[in-house]
């Protein structure tokens, strides 16, 4: 079955980039400040890529993204500091508090459309981060420290298996209802499609993988700030999804790569970091203004060359 | 006949605020019709499909269809009890494969659950193995096999409105609602049209309700039509009845003048 043979070419493609960055990084060829950006690039990615099942499969425009981070971020936190329970533990409850959050603000808000949903998602991530700012238990506005245990290992698994899951999901009935309701939701909704199903479910399975990102985040800068999760980094994240192309997750992959390696050479430039950064966005989208990959996978490519192999 | 009717309308109407859009609808359809809806411009024809297709919550009067009340259902229950439509203006999913378009029509005919496609379950290959051959015997059918490939958005507009139909039957329905299937066709295109309708209404054993203004379209393959006028039913029968009454005439062409 064709399926089955591009999985397990993603599986050993995937094992090689683990085993290859983890040796150079035993071997010191990878030092801390390069090993440290790799893992933010993973962090990203999840990110990128669970913002991409919300705006780019289910097309519902959230930008509260950061929110979910952030009670990852602060869920695991208190796993790990507060209660002492392992690091795994910790990304788990992260992963389904994120979850629950993303279906009680799914539920009402998701009825909203286009501008209104971007509004009501914003609001909400505000709403965490000044929650968080205002409860002591958590360090209030100085912040809290967590110890540092995210290592590649626990960032490439985790970022594995969202990849998987996000990319099962959406090659499958459920993804096509996702996607048939970012197409036309009226035809999807005559076309016996439970439509507020389906958003809910993407809503909630993107904030699972956001909280999990959360997790790895925290565990990853010693301490953290609701600072960090401000409107900002949800606009960063949606940045990916959008300069990747809408509805290509190798689109966002990319963009969060790409973007994690400039901003992260850009930090010797602060004065102007932030100027390049912006005149980066906007050559991007002047020269592609559908994204890096417009609505393509990078597996399109070798469906072309390879000929027929696409046909079962 | 002595079954029961498939759909029975019973003075449903809708009114938003004070205006009322339609009012007093009386409808009987029967297994295996092949019913017209005409009606001048804003006489309310896609309201009333609205109405039948949960769109709309009716705010008076009763819908029933095979046994069933439809008032308060959500459009996608609507469908899931039989009753598919496709729209004025064409709404496919443009960036989906033609092959996916039907697809989603097949969807709440499989029922492999979110987590065996996550998890890639034996229950999730079975699924949507069945439901690739069903679409692909569909679109040999309708002859739109050899664009499986193709999106939606590229194919020529005649065969758009055939892949939307094609797609409204793969949902199964018993009561297939056509919302202007020839508008923007040409003589041939309309003609090749009147006889798919034919033909897949004796294949699926479909009872067809279908707006339309292209009346020698309508005249000659409907049984029997209703005639809509201000948000009313003014007239209903055979063509041949509906052709010569007088209050079809007068919606159509204004009042005659007293001598």
């Amino acid at each position: 079955m064709k399926k089955s043979k591009s999985f397990w070419v993603f599986l050993i493609l995937s094992a090689l980039t683990f085993g290859v960055i983890q040796f150079l990084m035993n071997t010191g060829i990878i030092d801390d400040l390069y090993s440290n950006m790799i893992i933010l690039m993973a962090i990203n990615i999840m990110l990128a890529v669970s913002l991409h099942l919300v705006i780019g499969i289910t097309g519902q425009f959230s930008i509260g993204h950061a929110g979910f981070l952030a009670v990852g971020a602060y869920v695991s936190a208190i796993v790990t500091m507060k209660l002492g329970l392992p690091f795994f533990v910790a990304i788990l409850a992260a992963g389904i508090v994120a979850a629950l959050a993303g279906l009680l603000v799914g539920i009402p808000t998701l009825r909203l459309r286009g501008d209104y949903l971007a509004i009501a998602t914003l609001g909400f991530a505000e709403i965490i981060r000044i929650v968080f700012l205002n409860i002591d238990y958590v360090g209030g506005a100085a912040g809290m420290q967590v110890n540092r245990l995210t290592t590649w290992t626990w960032a490439f698994v985790c970022l594995f298996i969202t990849i998987l899951v996000i990319v099962n999901f959406t090659n499958s009935r459920h993804g096509r209802a996702a996607i048939s309701i970012r197409e036309n939701e009226i035809a999807a909704d005559a076309m016996g499609i439970n439509t507020t199903y389906y958003k809910v479910a993407a809503f909630a399975l993107g904030s699972f993988f956001a909280g999990v990102a959360g997790a790895l985040q925290a565990h990853n800068f010693y301490i953290i700030q609701p600072t960090n999760f401000g409107f900002l980094k949800s606009f960063d994240i949606l940045i990916y999804v959008v300069l990747g192309g809408l509805g290509s997750i190798s689109g966002s992959v990319i963009a969060a790569v790409f973007l994690t390696i400039i901003s992260t050479y850009l930090q010797d430039y602060p004065e102007t970091r932030m100027i390049i950064y912006s005149l980066v966005l906007v050559i991007v989208m002047l020269y592609r203004p559908k994204g890096l990959m417009g609505t393509k996978e990078i597996t399109d490519l070798f469906k072309r060359k390879g000929g027929n192999n696409h046909d079962k | 006949m002595t079954n029961n009717p498939l759909l029975q309308v019973n003075k449903a109407g809708i009114s938003f605020g004070g205006l009322k859009a339609v009012s007093e609808i009386n409808m009987e359809l029967h297994q295996g019709e092949l019913i017209g809806l005409i009606g001048p411009n804003g006489a309310g024809k896609t309201t009333t499909f609205n109405l039948l297709t949960g769109v709309y919550t009716p705010t008076e009067g009763d819908i029933t269809f095979d046994g069933k009340r439809l008032n308060g259902l959500k459009p996608y229950q609507v469908t899931r009890s039989g009753i598919s439509r496709t729209f004025q203006n064409i709404r496919l999913f443009n960036e989906l494969s033609v092959l996916d378009n039907v697809k989603v029509a097949y969807h709440s005919l499989a029922k492999h659950s979110i987590l065996s496609s996550i998890l890639r379950l034996p229950s999730h290959f079975a699924g949507e193995k069945e439901m690739e051959e069903k679409s692909l015997e569909f679109l040999k059918i309708f002859q739109l096999d050899k664009y499986k490939d193709e999106k939606a958005k590229n194919l020529p507009y005649g065969q758009q409105r055939r892949l939307e139909i094609a797609r409204a039957l793969a949902a199964g329905p018993k009561l297939l609602l056509l919302d202007e299937p020839a508008a923007g066709m040409n003589p041939q295109e309309t003609h090749e049209l009147m006889e798919l309708i034919a033909f897949i209404r004796k294949q699926f054993n479909l009872t067809i309700l279908l707006i339309e203004h292209d009346m020698p379209l309508v005249m000659g393959i409907c049984e029997r039509i209703y005639v809509l006028d201000h948000g009313q039913l003014i007239a209903e029968g055979t063509p041949d009845v509906i052709r010569n009454h007088p209050k079809v005439i007068e919606a159509y062409l204004g009042e005659e003048v007293a001598e």
